[in-house]
């Protein structure tokens, strides 16, 4: 409907897109656009630079060239112990979490054709978040070293993944909307939002500390065991999404089109979204809903690379960098023990805001 | 027009003002028995002759009705009053809402009074230590009425302003910045952590009258503005245009009636915490029942919106015993799938 035509940015207009070269091999093809891959690479370097200054800044600052060395193995005993056993962990699960929600975002986006259609918002990170306060709360203190680890994580993904189906199902309507997928995201969202609530108003106040920094996204104390699994999971998925969707590149073309590609497209747009899904519920199993990250980072990435739509793998980095970026800020320039999702929420809020606002004054009267 | 036409056009409206103003006393009747309900259930579940004895009685020497008459006057009845004064001002600001946004799922807990209010409670708590729902009522109040103008005035930016996801999405935006901000106080601030989680979940309970006297006079003022320009937000619903042309002052009518959601919604919430779809689901059954003339719906979303308040409310006394449900909690659980049909049922339209 024109609702979501309305608020989302369009494709260039076809007399006035420049027609850009393409590449084939084999059964694949795809637009080569040599600024998109420039900017990727360019921002890659830069999040590869923040990652290693992120683990650098700490009680114990380590400087930058022995960072990279450490990182490279030839660093010194003490280094390699700060770096790889107390540093390591949280950066790279700022790296995961970000890239997690980048491409996740990037895909929903795609699907619903709408900026605003990102996991916060519908209700997926919320879902997580419920089903593991759900667990912080009913296990209680006593539990507290099963919460930290895997229960929690693997309770999150299973919420996360229930609120993404059940949106999904209660949004489809003889196909996909994007303005009613949001708005069925919304009432879920608020559901989730009030169970969580509660759950709180009920629990034990050592718990609702714990839960509420967790609920506002957190890197604080990762270990390993909970990086180690955001991890592959994330890779793993990654995989799946770059099959199946580098053949199909225009998920963002609307049901009316995927009915006349054919079903296998269909099926792959499933699968992409599953995935979508998936990677926001491990995104939220590793550092709790970090709100906006996966909102803003395709958008942005979008226009760095000047894409009609949010580029996967320039979403990806984006979202990495936002992500350890506003960690740095939380750990540096904040008040001590403020998390990640503090700054993020800082900068999203705002910035969905200006999106609204934007779309409003380049609507006509009508929309 | 002469004697006789008249005549008949008076007697063709009165069937139908007859079935409003019947409607209308049939609402009344069931708010009636919903206190009655309200006053009855709970921890000590009480019989209709003990909520009478508790309500009129002198004192008495009996110490078993002395106890009845202590539960029922500083428990029960100020947490059904208050019930009832933020039911009305959340269907009356929830209908109003509608009327002047032509959007049908504006709510006013959409405005981002909920995360406005919770953001001004732990911030005085963290800066001035403030304890007592009383002393923080004010402070609730006007971050409520700030972050719903600040709302409200960015959805109503632009040419696009009429689509119906702006509201939605600019309360969700400036709500989940507010809400980041809040976290952040109240993680640095164990006591306003504390006040937060309770005020947070929409409870009429345990709040006395102390606090009910200033939330009813802001709700009262509310009410006023809000029925004086009822009959310009008829007008408005034709359209800018058409309401300018018909001599409504589009301005002044558009400020009123956000000055009066402001009040009622800011009031509300200050009182008892976000209580979010209440307002969106009593304006549309109250449409349901009376059509789109906002000089009728607006009372009977007022109506409904008390009565169904007081039903959560009593519900969530009952369903987790020995615990207690929040009515926020409650009425977010009805008002979500409520919203969500609508939704689905294709109300939703670009206006």
């Amino acid at each position: 409907m024109s609702g979501a035509k309305a608020l989302r940015s369009g494709p260039p207009d076809a007399a006035t897109a420049p027609v850009l070269p393409g590449v084939r091999l084999g059964p694949v093809s795809f637009v080569w656009r040599p600024w998109q891959v420039l900017v990727t690479l360019l921002l890659a370097a830069v999040t590869f630079l923040l990652f290693c200054v992120s683990i650098g800044v700490g009680d114990f600052p380590i400087a930058l060239p022995r960072v990279v060395a450490t990182l490279l193995g030839r660093g010194e005993r003490i280094d390699e112990f700060v770096i790889t056993d107390l540093r390591l962990p949280r950066a790279l699960a700022g790296l995961v979490v970000g890239v997690a929600l980048g491409v996740s975002g990037a895909i929903t986006q795609s699907v619903a054709r709408n900026p605003l259609a990102s996991p916060d918002i519908l209700g997926i990170t919320g879902g997580a978040g419920a089903t593991a306060v759900f667990l912080v709360t009913v296990s209680g203190g006593a539990s507290a070293a099963v919460m930290n680890t895997v229960g929690l994580s693997a309770a999150a993904l299973a919420g996360g993944l229930g609120t993404g189906l059940l949106v999904y199902f209660l949004a489809w309507r003889r196909g996909i909307e994007g303005l009613r997928l949001i708005l069925i995201g919304l009432s879920v969202s608020a559901v989730m939002e009030a169970v969580t609530t509660w759950l709180l108003t009920t629990a034990d106040i050592r718990d609702v500390a714990q839960a509420q920094a967790w609920l506002i996204g957190s890197l604080d104390n990762r270990s390993w065991d909970e990086v180690r699994l955001a991890l592959w999971g994330t890779v793993v998925l990654l995989a799946v999404v770059a099959a199946t969707a580098f053949p199909f590149r225009p998920l963002h073309l609307g049901d009316d089109v995927a009915a006349g590609l054919g079903v296998r497209f269909a099926a792959v747009r499933a699968v992409v979204l599953l995935c979508a899904v998936l990677l926001a519920g491990v995104a939220v199993s590793a550092a709790g809903p970090v709100p906006f990250v996966a909102l803003v980072a395709p958008q942005v990435a979008m226009r760095l690379t000047r894409c009609p739509t949010p580029p996967l793998a320039a979403s990806a980095v984006t979202g990495a960098l936002l992500l350890l970026g506003s960690d740095l800020v939380a750990r540096t320039a904040l008040p001590v023990g403020l998390p990640v999702g503090v700054v993020t929420a800082a900068i999203g809020g705002p910035f969905l805001v200006h999106l609204l606002v934007r779309a409003n004054l380049r609507r006509d009267g009508t929309a | 027009m002469n004697a006789t036409a008249e005549r008949t056009a008076t007697q063709r409206m009165t069937p139908i003002r007859g079935r409003r103003v019947g409607g209308l006393a049939v609402l009344g009747a069931v708010l009636v028995t919903a206190a009655a309900v309200s006053l009855a259930v709970g921890a000590r579940a009480l019989t209709p002759a003990e909520v009478w004895h508790g309500l009129f009685a002198a004192p008495d020497p009996d110490q078993r009705l002395t106890e009845i008459r202590l539960i029922v006057r500083t428990v029960r009845v100020p947490r059904t009053v208050l019930a009832i004064v933020a039911g009305v001002a959340l269907g009356v600001g929830g209908a109003l809402i509608q009327g002047h946004t032509r959007n049908p799922i504006a709510d006013t807990g959409l405005l981002g009074v909920n995360a406005g209010a919770s953001f001004a409670v732990v911030t005085v708590t963290a800066v001035f230590g403030l304890s007592g729902p009383f002393q923080y009522l004010w402070f609730a109040f006007l971050g409520a009425a700030l972050a719903g103008v600040v709302v409200f005035g960015l959805a109503s930016l632009g040419r696009g302003a009429g689509h119906p996801l702006t509201l939605a999405l600019a309360g969700q935006g400036v709500a989940v910045f507010l809400a980041a901000m809040t976290t952040a106080v109240a993680l640095s601030d164990q006591k306003s952590l504390n006040a937060l989680r309770f005020w947070n979940a929409g409870s009429v309970a345990g709040v006395g009258f102390d606090v009910i006297g200033p939330v009813s006079a802001f709700v009262a003022a509310g009410l006023l503005l809000a029925f004086v320009t009822l009959p310009a937000v008829n007008l408005l619903n034709l359209g800018e245009d058409v309401a300018r042309g018909l001599g409504v002052d589009v301005a002044l009518s558009r400020t009123l009636g956000i000055a009066a959601i402001t009040l009622l919604a800011g009031a509300a919430t200050a009182a008892c915490g976000p209580i979010a779809f209440l307002g969106l689901m009593v304006a549309h059954l109250a449409r349901s029942l009376t059509g789109p003339d906002y000089r009728w719906l607006v009372p009977y979303a007022g109506l409904l919106g008390a009565i169904v308040l007081l039903l959560c409310d009593s519900v969530g006394r009952l369903v987790v015993r020995p615990g207690e449900l929040d009515a926020g909690v409650l009425v977010a659980l009805a008002g979500a799938p409520f919203f969500a049909a609508l939704v689905w049922l294709g109300k939703v339209r670009n206006t």
